[in-house]
């Protein structure tokens, strides 16, 4: 990978820098809303390696850019069902702490 | 796309992403982390416009810095007691998270660096991309589409649900 052109491997590398900061998130943070946005960020960067390939690879066929519909459409329905167990949790345990979320613990 | 303008675009949108991406993680205020991920869909957003994309790069604006970004604000405002400060802490995984998440950037960007030459198409994406996604969601991936929807109307009826008023007894 050069300062060349831009090309494949540059939107790889791109996304791969994304995708790991939304997992550090998800695999870090405490709150539970948060654990949420740090998955969209990973969403994201998958959406961008979809759209990259599909420019480069098949640009006339649209495949990734639909798939990244796709994505998009998932990722909005999973926010929605998500924030609303939060919020259907948070009035059992008066908390969004993910700690503190243990009934499954052995 | 090689101008010098595109490369210029190319290293300025990815510094704003990955930046705001950073800050999303390292802020302690939940509120400003949605603000910057607001600012990294945003980015996202001007990758697609480059990548020819411009329908998706609409989509994005509108459903993930517009819709979903409210949605979280509403989200945080109904489950979170006390002050802001201090909402968004680390938990005490945050050294091995580290070296795991370190390991898995060297692996993906050293296969994607070395994956050999990409057979890159010497066409175009066309301009009317609206058009053509319009054509082949309504023919080849009609299935998907419908099931799509439908997805999000039992995602809506489940979120209602599942975020009712209890009745106190």
């Amino acid at each position: 990978m050069t300062l060349g052109p831009i090309g494949p491997s540059h939107y790889i590398v791109l996304s791969a820098i994304l995708f790991s900061v939304g997992l550090f998130g998800v695999l870090v943070k405490r709150n539970a809303v948060s654990v949420l946005i740090c998955i969209e960020l990973m969403l994201n960067a998958v959406n961008l390696n979809l759209i990259a390939f599909s420019k480069y690879i098949t640009p006339t066929e649209f495949i990734g850019q639909i798939f990244a519909i796709f994505v998009i459409t998932v990722a909005a329905a999973e926010v929605g069902v998500g924030l609303a167990i939060i919020i259907s949790i948070y009035r059992n345990k008066l908390t969004v702490n993910l700690d503190d979320f243990d009934w499954l613990k052995w | 796309m090689d101008s010098i303008v595109s490369i210029a675009a190319f290293y300025i949108l990815a510094a704003v992403t990955v930046g705001s991406a950073v800050l999303v993680v390292a802020f302690k205020n939940l509120v400003h982390s949605v603000l910057v991920l607001a600012i990294s869909f945003l980015g996202v957003a001007g990758f697609y416009l480059m990548l020819n994309a411009s329908f998706i790069a609409m989509v994005q604006i509108l459903v993930y810095a517009g819709a979903v970004c409210i949605m979280v604000v509403f989200g945080i405002m109904l489950t979170q007691q006390g002050g802001m400060s201090g909402s968004n802490g680390f938990n005490k995984q945050i050294f091995a998270s580290g070296g795991v998440v370190a390991l898995l950037i060297a692996v993906i960007a050293y296969l994607g660096v070395n994956a050999g030459e990409w057979q890159i198409s010497a066409k175009q994406v066309p301009h009317d991309t609206v058009g053509n996604i319009a054509v082949l969601m309504l023919s080849k991936y009609m299935i998907p589409f419908e099931v799509a929807a439908l997805l999000l109307l039992v995602a809506l009826i489940g979120a209602v649900v599942l975020a009712k008023e209890v009745k106190a007894k």
